[in-house]
């Protein structure tokens, strides 16, 4: 195309944003700072505690009846109200936003309460009663291929949901004639980018005109319009969805809050008010969207100089219980630049996805990246060390010549420009390689572990809409026709004073949109900045958008700043030709400058901006015949090389490639295992830069976020599904501390496909740093299977093969894990007290003495001789809640043996369990002995995990003090203390 | 203390960024949720609901805390101080405003009132403050947006620029 001249003043400059005055205020206009109408109700979500479970009933009588509570809904209630969300695949099952017959993650939303305000919603929440049989769980992906492991959707009968193979050259002749092969096998954790500011929505139905009117701080693609629409049952134009001014960060996770969306609106419908929900920290962290976990296998086919040959591909991506639009789109962002920076030229690739007992994923920055790039760039490292060549050497035997760009990779892609030789020698020469290579040396030279990582990526930008329609088969796509392109729209609006408005679709989260657009189309028109303003609120009602909308791909300064800037020259243009008749000139020569439009070569021959500007407002009769108005421009602009999958499944995915060259030196404490980035050089060429102060940011950012995951971020789950790290104390996010600086290192080369010649910059180092760093770890400590994130205690098992046993005797059991994959605590003990066996024997099978003995307990009700019901409050930590226990006796001998079995479930955990209680004659009255064996799962063991033994034990040995006291004659031989340090004694470690 | 009653909303006196305010509220209501949603200053931002991320710091009584670790009827007879309180005028910038805006230390600007509340009471309290004493100030709050280099720097700024300003006046 066509570049646009762009030598101005403002383009390119780091100028301060206009968002900040009011941020910085306080008059940040986020979400929940909306004004709601008066009569706006709360949502509040009960969720799944169990990863895997049949819901057998759900009670809501006791939350309904509730002061403040206006509607509870179930999933039937919502089904029956909405159709299931689309998949993607082609494949036999439903997709709902809340569970109905079955639980398949833990924090799935099981029932909704509508109520005057959050508290009393909360409370709501408490007093529903739901019924679960639980099932075995399956999440890791590998395992959920097994012959037997539990089948997350019995209409699909195996949780492989998908599965693709593609051949791209001639891989098995390139396999069969290479000198090498060298394949590495990686397993990419789940993490998230988790914005500060979580999920909220704001609802309302209008039953006369059939039509929901939803506020989110969605970020688009706003094609998930179209599966809100279907899935609420309305046509597009009923189903009316705008985000507000200010989103307090997404970085693709506010992708995900979508299916709350249809939450809410079904909410308020019941209900019949607008809706209100702020998701909390726990519910985000549990249930919203991440990142995939993927598990890799990649072979390369090398020569003896380590050029490649050939790739072979295979991943198998876990997308969670189930699969949410746009998934398995994760799997597929990358596919046209599935060889990096490389120019391989033969290709095979088998893609499974697998669904799992964990939470549905979704876009994270970076999409794809991460994983595609953990392995590839570990595998270039590889094959230097296997074949004895210098790693930097075999990366650039490899790359892509400066002289091939546009470069067709053999998966499809199209790299639209580059020179990435010369990237890699300024990052080298710039950033300071030799010395690096010096201190490493000086380093080990002491005995000091020190490694340094290499990675070499393309950073892909503005998605192809049609690149999730790989998925399909060439036969599914040519009967669903094709999918392609990806429309960027701006508007330029001029009003009758001749100020100048900008209009886009780009829903930013924090990424200083609106300055940058006021910097092209002020510069466009020869205006200060501040004289354009710029409004990226979105209203799908009233403002022009399509589906590529928002901000997702790193698409606003390639695509939608450039569309801006086509609609800012189209009215230009119009401008110039009325300009020319006021000014007696041919329109060529008028220029745009200092407010003003003037014959370039006579500029005191010139008119104010604002007089032209306004005349098609105030006299259109006097615009020259053929310019048209000037009141309004917009721009739909999608580029031609986004072109649908082809016949034999080449796909241009993206219409933009950067290039990133990193290099990481760190030092790990020998002593900790604590990893520390000791020097961080990252090199950047996105194309044309536009404000170099943001770019910076954006890198600077993504480099932070890639050091969590590279360091200290996993969303861990337990064997049973149980979530593990379900508050910012146990999802460990870098501060200040942990984040260092790196240095930034820029070489542009513009893209001929922008208008402006930008590319996107944002996600790269969340693709580049995790296997840079890890790199590094590998140089230091020659491990090969590195596995993210680096915690001191993983590094520590590479560090110290076999850990030593403590020399102190431990006294408490470890935390052992069931079968099932529960917290699994287990102990016995035993208490005297001063009563007959009989008298102990009555008490313990009395409800009214139970209720004055269990702590915590609010009733206990007898339901037959052997089966009792309880209501308890129990504090684990800082987790304070309310459960149901079911408790059957059996195996009765009285008064001397009896076996309680039973479960309890709550809002923030469940447990089951089975204990033995036997009564002795003593010469003092009576010794009980107890032997238990818990299993507890839920809220409770993902956020209290830590303290549970503690607090069980604490809890037990309150129950045997209360019933000596009960028992009468005083309390037990020993003080409280020195009961529970005996309980805790005879812990021992289960066999 | 009054005697209080769960059930019921029970007012509370205290000073609010100058001014005397009067509100109404449970005996479990947070002071984020008062100030945001009774009174209606949502500068204050919550992030995290557990004293983690640092969204929510305010300063009671000059020292910063986390608002959605208070309880509403804790701050009776307090000082509390929000970001609305930073600007010397509604056109106007502080100075450590203005050097977030002059150096970048924002992005999403979610994260960006608690920092303030933080690092305004840290020069204030602590003028010689510098690049480690900022640091650890600024250990307390979690920003995912910026990587955190120039929030340091624009408080390093700000800090200097007080120092100037207090030799100008000196």
């Amino acid at each position: 195309m066509t570049r646009l001249k762009t030598a101005g003043a403002l383009i390119g400059h780091t100028v301060e944003r206009v968002e900040d005055a009011g941020l910085l205020t306080g008059r940040g206009r986020y979400i929940d700072d909306l004004p709601v109408r008066r009569d706006t109700a709360h949502l509040a979500i009960l969720r799944s505690p169990h990863g895997h479970a049949e819901i057998r009933s759900i009670d809501t009588a006791a939350a309904r009846a509730l002061p403040g509570v206006f509607a509870v809904l179930t999933g039937d209630d919502v089904a029956r109200l909405t159709r299931s969300m689309t998949v993607g695949v082609k494949a036999n099952v439903e997709c709902w936003p809340i569970a109905r017959d079955r639980v398949r993650y833990v924090g799935e939303p099981v029932a909704l309460v509508v109520a005057e305000n959050r508290y009393v919603a909360e409370d709501a929440l408490d007093l529903i009663e739901v019924d679960y049989e639980t099932l075995p769980a399956v999440v890791d992906p590998e395992k959920a291929l097994a012959e037997d492991a539990p089948v997350l959707h019995p209409s699909l009968g195996t949780n492989l949901i998908n599965e693709r193979s593609f051949r791209y050259g001639d891989p098995e002749a390139a396999f069969a004639a290479a000198a090498h092969r060298v394949s590495i096998r990686i397993a990419y954790p789940r993490n998230s980018c988790t914005p500060i500011e979580t999920y909220g929505v704001i609802a309302d139905y209008d039953p006369g005109e059939d039509a929901y009117d939803v506020t989110a701080n969605f970020q688009g693609p706003f094609s998930i319009h179209a599966v809100i629409s279907r899935a609420l049952n309305v046509p597009g134009n009923r189903m009316r969805l705008r985000t507000p001014p200010d989103s307090g960060g997404s970085f693709g996770i506010k992708q995900g809050v979508f299916p709350y969306v249809i939450l809410a609106a079904v909410a308020a419908r019941v209900a019949g008010r607008p809706v209100k929900w702020i998701e909390d920290r726990l519910e985000h962290l549990t249930a919203s969207v991440s990142a995939t976990n993927r598990v890799t296998t990649l072979e390369a086919a090398v020569a003896a100089d380590g050029r490649i040959a050939a790739l072979s591909w295979d991943q198998l991506e876990d997308c969670g219980a189930h699969l949410r639009a746009p998934e398995p789109a994760t799997l597929y962002r990358m596919h046209g630049n599935m060889t990096g920076a490389y120019a391989i030229e033969n290709v095979a690739i088998r893609n499974r996805v697998v669904l799992t007992n964990k939470t549905p994923t979704g876009l994270n920055r970076g999409f794809g990246g991460p994983q595609v790039y953990f392995a590839l760039e570990r595998l270039v490292h590889k094959i230097a060390d296997e074949l004895g060549l210098d790693r930097l050497a075999v990366i650039r035997r490899n790359l892509v010549p400066a002289n091939a760009f546009p470069y067709r990779t053999a998966t499809g892609g199209l790299l639209d420009s580059g020179d990435y030789q010369t990237a890699i020698d300024r990052a080298c020469a710039e950033g300071g390689l030799q010395s690096l290579q010096q201190r490493r040396d000086a380093a080990r030279a002491e005995g000091r572990l020190y490694g340094i990582g290499y990675a070499a990526v393309v950073e892909p930008s503005v998605s192809n809409m049609g690149y999730i329609t790989t998925v399909l088969t060439p036969e599914e796509r040519a009967k669903a026709g094709p999918k392609n392109g990806a429309q960027a729209v701006a508007t330029v609006a001029i009003d009758p004073l001749g100020s100048v408005t900008v209009k886009v679709a780009s829903v930013p989260q924090g990424q200083g949109h609106r300055t940058v657009l006021a910097q092209v189309v002020a510069e466009r028109l020869g205006l200060p900045l501040e004289a354009v303003r710029v409004n990226t609120e979105l209203d799908t009602a009233r403002d022009a958008w399509s589906i590529a909308s928002g901000n997702y791909a790193s698409r606003f300064a390639a695509a939608v700043a450039g569309a801006a800037a086509l609609a800012a020259d189209r009215i230009r243009d119009r401008l110039a030709a009325i300009a020319a008749a006021q000014l007696n000139v041919t329109a060529d020569r008028i220029d745009f400058g200092a407010g003003k439009l003037f014959d370039r070569d006579n500029s005191d021959n010139a008119i104010s901006f604002g007089r032209v500007a306004a005349a098609s407002h105030w006299a259109p009769g006097t615009l020259p015949d053929g310019t048209g108005q000037t009141i309004r421009e917009t721009v739909f602009w999608t580029p031609e090389q986004l072109e649908a999958p082809t016949a034999t499944d080449g796909i241009n995915s993206s219409l933009c490639h950067g290039f990133i060259f990193d290099i990481c030196g760190v030092e790990i404490d020998r002593a900790t295992g604590h990893v520390r980035i000791d020097r961080y050089v990252t090199m950047h060429d996105c194309g044309r830069i536009l404000h170099p102060g943001m770019v910076d940011g954006q890198v600077r950012g993504g480099f932070a976020q890639a050091v969590g995951a590279a360091l200290y971020e996993e969303y861990a789950y337990g064997g049973d599904g149980s979530f593990l790290t379900g508050t910012l104390a146990d999802y460990l996010i870098p501060t200040v501390m942990e984040t260092p600086e790196p240095l930034i290192l820029h070489h542009e080369t513009p893209s001929p496909f922008t208008p402006l010649g930008a590319k996107g910059v944002g996600e790269g180092n969340c693709m580049s740093t995790p296997v840079s760093i890890a790199n590094a770890v590998a140089d230091a400590l020659g491990v090969e299977d590195i596995r993210l994130p680096l915690s001191p205690s993983r590094v520590s098992e590479w560090l110290y093969v076999e850990e030593r046993p403590s020399s102190k005797p431990q006294d408490v059991a470890p935390v052992a894990t069931g079968a099932s994959g529960e917290r699994l605590l287990t102990g016995a003990g035993s208490a005297d007290v001063v009563a007959t066996r009989e008298s102990v024997w009555t008490m313990l099978l009395d409800p009214n003495t139970l209720k004055a003995i269990i702590p915590g307990a609010h009733e206990v009700r007898k339901v037959s001789d052997t089966h009792f019901r309880a209501e308890v409050t129990l504090g684990i930590g800082p987790v304070k809640g309310r459960y149901r226990a079911d408790i059957r006796l059996s195996d009765m001998i009285a008064p001397e043996a009896v076996t309680l079995s039973g479960g309890t479930e709550g809002a923030l955990g469940s447990g089951r369990g089975t204990g033995r209680v036997t009564l002795t004659e003593t010469a003092t009255g009576t010794r009980i002995d107890y032997r238990y064996e818990a299993a507890i799962g839920g809220k409770v063991a993902s956020v209290g995990g830590r303290l549970l033994d503690g607090a069980a034990r604490v809890v037990i040995g309150q129950f045997f003090q209360a019933l000596a006291r009960h028992a009468g004659g005083g309390g037990p031989p020993s003080a409280a203390a020195g009961l529970i340090q005996r309980i805790a004694n005879v812990f021992r470690r289960r066999g | 203390m009054p005697r209080m009653n769960a059930a019921q909303r029970h007012g509370i006196e205290f000073t609010l960024n100058g001014r005397k305010v009067r509100a109404e509220a449970e005996n479990r209501m947070l002071l984020s949720d008062l100030l945001r949603h009774e009174i209606g200053l949502t500068g204050t931002h919550v992030g995290c609901e557990h004293g983690v991320c640092g969204a929510c710091t305010v300063q009671i009584d000059g020292k910063p805390a986390r608002a959605c670790l208070t309880l509403a009827q804790q701050v009776r007879g307090s000082d509390v101080r929000t970001v609305e309180a930073l600007a010397p005028d509604p056109a106007e910038l502080s100075p450590l405003q203005a050097a977030f805006r002059r150096h970048h230390g924002l992005q999403c600007g979610f994260c960006t009132p608690g920092i303030l509340m933080s690092l305004d009471a840290l020069l204030r309290e602590r003028p010689d403050a510098g690049r480690e004493d900022i640091r650890e100030h600024l250990s307390g709050h979690l920003c995912r947006c910026t990587g955190y280099a120039t929030i340091v720097k624009a408080a390093l700024a700000a800090a200097e620029e007080q120092r100037k300003e207090e030799t100008t006046n000196a």
